[in-house]
């Protein structure tokens, strides 16, 4: 197993934050500066929001601590361990730890939500009898266990997101990363979403959400990072959406 | 974990043929084009490889006369032949023409009856005793006759000036001809396997881009593309071997029967001899091409999907 990334095993001992951005940068082209000197530590079991309007650098975040992209300069922590060090084989590793639900909710639309949920599994090569014991056990936590033969076409967006929900906490993710994860919502799906969300947090999984929806960010009172212009203008642990005051 | 690694072997295999079936017409032209590439690629190697046994075969049948000097004793003959029988380059034991054989052939094929009778019991070739020689290899020729040139008793060698250059030089030929064209075929089906896959990658971008996101290994990832890309391989194989197994017999038994005065005097390979080569040969190809065509493909294509 040396040199294998398994995160929760990391996580086990560590007492740094789970998430630390070191003074990162992240430049897409000469010009355009997505990020600039951005410090952030996020702690073990942590509910936060990253805040800030389109452009302000908030999907350069995810992105950056899906390992997605490298920074242009700075480094990022996760779990101790630096995510530019990792290599090609244990980046896929790493995120199956990274739990991680999208705007669009990215299903596959030829397969059911059943389906889609024992595909998160069988890509991370979980063993048939295991899969089918926990697929059903994670649509029941996101209330779909009635739906579980339905097509995406078949849902609706907030059951949609549902379901990829599902299938971002069906590998027991360390961290859940949600980008826009209400924004194709009404509010009524959308607080449904965000109760979801919580309720994993209080199971101990450390929740990133990033979001411009601020009357969720406002009701919800957990610690808000806002960014503008690929900085950070505000980090308050029990704050509500920052308007356009800087 | 061993058990875990076969399951996903098996998994990938499904999810490849799966995608044959779901890429379906893209599938199928691409098996047409590699199959017709491959069958022309098949009667190319028929034709080189018959013209290559003929080639052979006529090599077989050239050969050097070598004639004694003036009264040369007859243990110096055997002598010559011994020496000559030693040498690589030769196919066989020397045959040995007598004077009186060598006229006799001679009146055979030159004269008539009446012209022959003239000559009464005069031998005009009474000094024409020689050894016929054939060759292993006719490229050898020169050497061989240098060598014979210079053992003592030795007056003269013949030999057809420019058969061993001319044979060489055909066979030279149809070799570059068919490497060319080979070369062109393979990589056109290297290209057309590259399409079919980057096509299904293209299908299948979403899927790809959450197998990324969720943490799916590079293997799992590019595996059922390489499996679809030597699957597409193999039948591309498969198609024209079967043609060319139904057609091998029955152009041979049509050239024979219809050209019997050309190719009369001529054989060519049996089936079995062709297929034994070709068939390991196509398959290895269509192997290949899969593989590489589907590798080039993943490599470049799923570099492009990243999460969005």
């Amino acid at each position: 197993m040396a040199g294998s990334y398994d995160l929760h095993r990391d996580l086990q001992n560590i007492q740094a934050p789970v998430i630390h951005f070191d003074h990162v940068y992240k430049d897409y082209q000469k010009e355009i500066h997505a990020l600039e000197d951005v410090s952030i530590s996020i702690k073990k079991g942590e509910f936060v929001f990253i805040t800030g309007s389109s452009g302000s650098g908030k999907s350069t975040l995810i992105r950056l601590m899906l390992r997605e992209i490298l920074p242009t300069k700075g480094k990022v922590f996760v779990a101790g361990r630096e995510l530019s060090r990792l290599r090609r084989h244990q980046v896929s590793k790493y995120r199956r730890s990274i739990g991680v639900v999208f705007q669009d909710f990215r299903l596959l639309k030829d397969r059911n939500a059943y389906e889609n949920v024992a595909f998160a599994q069988r890509v991370v090569e979980v063993p048939p009898g295991e899969i089918k014991r926990n697929v059903p056990r994670f649509l029941s936590l996101v209330g779909l266990s009635e739906k579980y033969k339905a097509y995406p076409d078949e849902l609706s967006g907030g059951e949609q997101q549902r379901v990829a929900l599902a299938r971002a906490l069906v590998n027991n993710p360390v961290i859940l990363l949600a980008d826009e994860p209400t924004g194709n919502l009404d509010p009524k799906n959308s607080w449904e979403i965000m109760h979801l969300l919580e309720e994993i947090n209080r199971r101990g999984t450390t929740v990133v959400v990033v979001t411009h929806n601020h009357e969720v960010v406002d009701m919800m009172q957990k610690r808000v990072i806002t960014l503008r212009n690929g900085r950070v203008i505000s980090d308050e642990q029990k704050g509500g959406y920052v308007y356009a005051r800087y | 974990m061993c058990m875990q690694g076969i399951r996903t072997f098996f998994y990938c295999l499904k999810q490849g043929i799966r995608s044959i079936f779901h890429n379906g017409m893209f599938s199928l032209a691409s098996i047409g084009t590699i199959a017709a590439s491959l069958f022309i690629l098949g009667l190319f190697y028929f034709v080189s490889s018959n013209v290559s046994y003929v080639m052979k075969e006529a090599e077989q049948n050239v050969g050097v006369t070598v004639l004694f000097v003036e009264n040369c004793p007859q243990e110096k003959i055997d002598a010559i032949g011994a020496a000559i029988k030693t040498r690589a380059e030769v196919a066989g034991d020397p045959v040995f023409i007598s004077a009186e054989e060598a006229w006799e052939n001679y009146k055979k094929d030159h004269l008539n009856e009446e012209l022959a009778a003239t000559f009464g019991e005069d031998n005009p070739l009474q000094d024409s005793a020689s050894f016929k020689v054939y060759l292993n290899d006719v490229s050898m020729q020169d050497v061989l006759i240098r060598y014979i040139e210079g053992l003592d008793g030795v007056r003269k060698v013949n030999a057809l000036e420019g058969v061993a250059e001319s044979l060489q030089g055909i066979k030279r030929m149809v070799t570059l001809v068919s490497v060319a064209i080979i070369v062109i075929l393979v990589a056109v089906a290297v290209f057309l396997i590259r399409m079919t896959v980057s096509i299904g990658i293209s299908v299948r971008k979403e899927e790809i881009s959450i197998m990324n996101l969720i943490g799916a290994t590079d293997y799992f990832v590019r595996f059922p593309f390489v499996v679809e890309g030597v699957t597409l391989g193999v039948c591309g194989a498969l198609v024209p071997l079967g043609i060319l197994h139904l057609i091998y017999g029955k152009v041979i038994e049509y050239l024979s029967g219809e050209f019997e005065s050309v190719f009369r005097k001529m054989t060519f390979l049996s089936e079995h001899e062709v297929f034994a080569k070709l068939t390991p040969l196509l398959l290895a190809i269509g192997i290949l091409i899969g593989w590489f065509g589907s590798t080039m493909s993943t490599r470049k294509q799923l570099k492009k999907i990243s999460l969005r």
